[in-house]
């Protein structure tokens, strides 16, 4: 069957433009993209015309930060309900993190990752291992053998790598293979005990802060390493304004580095936190309106290469307790792409640059194809509808967990439409494209 | 008549100065009841009141209980250790269950900051905080209340100086935020490793030294030193706390000469506060329990409904 994709603003990410254009997809791939009005159905065959007028057409999008439980935390998420949320949000492309039950630090995790994938068979699933056995900071996992399973990347997110010459290794050996790092980072010394970001909400709730200090800290040492290696580095989830100000300063030195943030740390700050909302405990923790801001502009400046979710499904169990015993993240694959538009609207970004973000920029750091719309390319696409207005609700979350702080906030624009491979694998009800 | 209009008591912050001055008032009518040869109202009679407690308590729980016992309701104390909260149950099914045997209020002190806002929540009957965490203790700020009224004849205007570890004291959250409602300068004092950051937000002044902090001061709250903070890196030793923190005869020298001196309670004996200090004629620490039954009287007529105007006795 051929797909027409009818008069929709065409996003170009790398190139930073848009224009209105019609896109032809043919066997799963991108067959043409034409001038508005120009294609001349053929004599035969089956057509069903998207219509997509008043929409974008972006490049698949990709979050290159999510956490799926399985193996092992099935009651919080699966591959299987993973995939439809990051459908539902408009991605095509999820790499998940490592700490799983049990952690993906071998071959046979990533082969099983996969193998779930397969069968869910939505979005593709791009498994991200452990730098250390087990998570826990001491032995090098198999690089090679997990990449040639097909781990895109190595990390020890969610527990990060204390030990400095552990780091400096990792580095220097997944060079060898061209495994990207990923860092979480967090001094487990200043963040200790801490469930929020410290400051003045901290005092009057009586809760214990994380200092943004803490953040800071390992964001220079991993800096320093990426200069000692010369090999890159990726910092995950930046909170702070440190973070943001060191990561500029090392990019102006040369110093190979790039970054993500979540769409909650440019859209919420720790007051989130004030009537002890479990939904708003994550970590990093939301910080101040100042860090807000810097994360902002380092998104605006492009020190903050990627948008990344962070997906960190928890079900009541974890969540609907005493703040302190509740488990750190929230969901976000449904939520990105309507915070993202959000800043396109406050003037922060223009919307390419915003796409580039959620797509060519995180397939470029994974070294992993998608982030273009290309002739004879494979047609990853997602159809955005920003005028949408909605509710936030239970009803739409596709996740198996809900722990949100934008639940029953208003939301505006979605994914209408995302296509893999030429095929579609979530479409909203609005959108009634007409076969012939 | 001025109504007391809340379902639960869980930190001063949701309290107005007409919802304070109320429920100093009612304390004081009550305040009688505890010296008469029968200490006992049948204003509560009927009502029941659960008293969950998480952390170790003496003075709060016995208050409450006897506060509960002079107003003739029928109470029941648990402790963690004796309960299902050591098998493993939430803190909210506990709560329902409890619930489900119709209880008027629940006085909740609980090691989690934030834990009775989580319980109000989920529960139809009254919450009172009697203690969650680091963030507020109501019931002992307003007895702190009580007693420098009874002593002083006012609140406003008085200057008021906090010493300790400020950083993890529900205690002195909810002074500061209650003394400053009621129109009171607040000093606070101690190491700078137990000074939170942006308290200043809450209207108080720091002066690290106590020495300087308590000059010309009205009122001198000293916070007890939990001993398991040792483990923390907050100071080096008990020894030297003592010696640069502690409140003793020699500081108090420096003091205005009617300054009363307060304490919450249980106090480390020679840590922040020397015995002959705590002992002396300075001392309102004992009133301040006393006071606090007077307190929780109070407050449990007004939360079950006394606020509608009833007949006190």
């Amino acid at each position: 069957m051929t797909i027409w994709i009818k008069g929709g603003e065409v996003i170009d990410p790398r190139m930073g433009i848009q224009k209105r254009q019609d896109i032809i997809v043919e066997k799963g791939k991108i067959e043409k993209l034409l001038a508005p009005g120009s294609f001349e159905l053929p004599e035969e065959g089956d057509v069903r015309s998207v219509d997509a007028t008043g929409m974008i057409v972006s490049p698949g999008l990709i979050d290159m930060h999510v956490h799926l439980r399985e193996p092992g935390e099935e009651h919080k998420e699966t591959i299987a309900t993973g995939s439809m949320a990051a459908a539902a949000g408009g991605f095509t492309a999820v790499a998940c993190m490592p700490n799983t039950i049990p952690v993906n630090d071998s071959r046979s995790v990533t082969e099983f990752i996969l193998g779930r994938a397969r069968k869910a068979n939505l979005v593709r699933i791009h498994p991200i291992a452990a730098v250390s056995k087990g998570q826990r900071g001491e032995t090098l996992t198999e690089f090679g053998d997990l990449k040639e399973a097909g781990a895109v990347a190595v990390s020890d997110d969610g527990r990060p790598v204390a030990n400095s010459e552990l780091m400096r290794r990792a580095m220097e050996y997944a060079q060898f293979f061209g495994l990207p790092v990923i860092s979480h980072c967090q001094d487990l010394d200043l963040s200790q005990n801490g469930v929020m970001h410290e400051g003045a909400v901290s005092t009057r709730l009586g809760l214990r802060g994380i200092p943004g200090a803490s953040e800071d800290i390992m964001v220079i040492r991993d800096i320093l390493l990426a200069k000692l290696t010369g090999y890159p580095v990726h910092i995950a989830h930046v909170s702070t304004k440190g973070s943001v100000d060191f990561i500029r300063r090392a990019k102006e030195g040369g110093i190979p580095v790039t970054a993500e943030t979540a769409p909650h740390y440019f859209s919420l700050d720790h007051t989130a936190v004030i009537g002890y909302d479990t939904n708003a405990k994550m970590y990093p923790p939301l910080r101040e309106a100042e860090d807000v801001e810097a994360v902002r502009k380092g998104l605006a400046e492009g020190v903050i290469d990627v948008i990344a979710t962070d997906h960190a499904p928890h079900s009541p169990l974890e969540k609907e307790v005493e703040f302190e015993k509740a488990a750190f993240g929230i969901i976000g694959l449904q939520t990105a792409l309507p915070l993202t538009l959000a800043l396109v609207r406050d003037g922060v970004m223009e919307l390419p640059a915003a796409i580039a973000k959620l797509s060519c920029n995180p397939a470029e750091i994974l070294n992993i194809r998608g982030g273009a719309i290309e002739q004879g390319k494979e047609a990853d696409l997602t159809i955005i509808d920003p005028h949408a207005e909605y509710l936030l609700n239970r009803g739409i979350i596709k996740s198996k967990s809900t722990n949100s702080p934008f639940l029953g906030k208003k939301l505006k624009g979605k994914a209408v439409l995302t296509m893999v491979k030429g095929r579609i694998v979530w479409e909203s009800d609005e959108l009634s494209p007409r076969s012939r | 008549m001025y109504k007391f209009n809340h379902k639960d008591l869980l930190g001063i912050e949701q309290l107005s100065v007409s919802d304070i001055n109320l429920i100093l008032d009612t304390a004081d009518a009550f305040y009688e009841i505890s010296s008469r040869d029968i200490k006992k109202v049948p204003t509560l009679r009927g009502k029941s009141i659960i008293a969950l407690f998480y952390e170790p308590s003496t003075r709060t729980k016995v208050s409450f209980e006897m506060a509960a016992k002079r107003l003739s309701a029928d109470t029941l104390t648990l402790s963690a250790n004796e309960s299902s909260m050591v098998k493993g149950e939430t803190l909210i099914d506990t709560a329902q269950n409890l619930e489900a045997m119709n209880p008027d209020i629940i006085v909740l002190r609980h090691p989690s900051s934030g834990a009775p806002h989580l319980l109000a929540k989920h529960l139809n009957a009254g919450v009172i905080n009697a203690g969650d965490g680091m963030h507020e203790h109501p019931s002992q700020a307003l007895l702190d209340l009580f007693t420098i009224r009874k002593k002083r004849g006012r609140i406003k205007g008085l200057r008021v100086v906090i010493i300790g570890d400020i950083a993890h004291s529900r205690v002195a959250r909810s002074d500061i935020v209650a003394l400053r409602k009621m129109g009171a300068q607040v000093t606070v004092s101690g190491p700078p490793t137990m000074i939170p950051p942006d308290i200043e937000s809450f209207g108080v002044k720091v002066v690290f030294d106590p020495a300087r902090a308590l000059k010309n001061k009205d009122v001198i709250i000293v916070l007890r030193i939990q001993l398991e903070r040792q483990q923390e890196i907050l100071f080096p030793s008990l020894r030297e706390y003592s010696i640069f923190f502690g409140l003793n005869q020699e500081l108090l020298k420096g003091a205005k000469a009617d300054a009363i001196i307060m304490h919450p309670g249980p106090i480390n004996r020679g840590v922040e506060i020397t015995g002959d200090v705590a002992d002396g004629p300075f001392s309102v620490i004992l009133d301040q329990v006393s006071n606090g039954v007077a307190i929780r009287m109070a407050l449990l007529y007004l939360l079950i409904g006394g606020g509608r105007g009833d007949n006190l006795d």
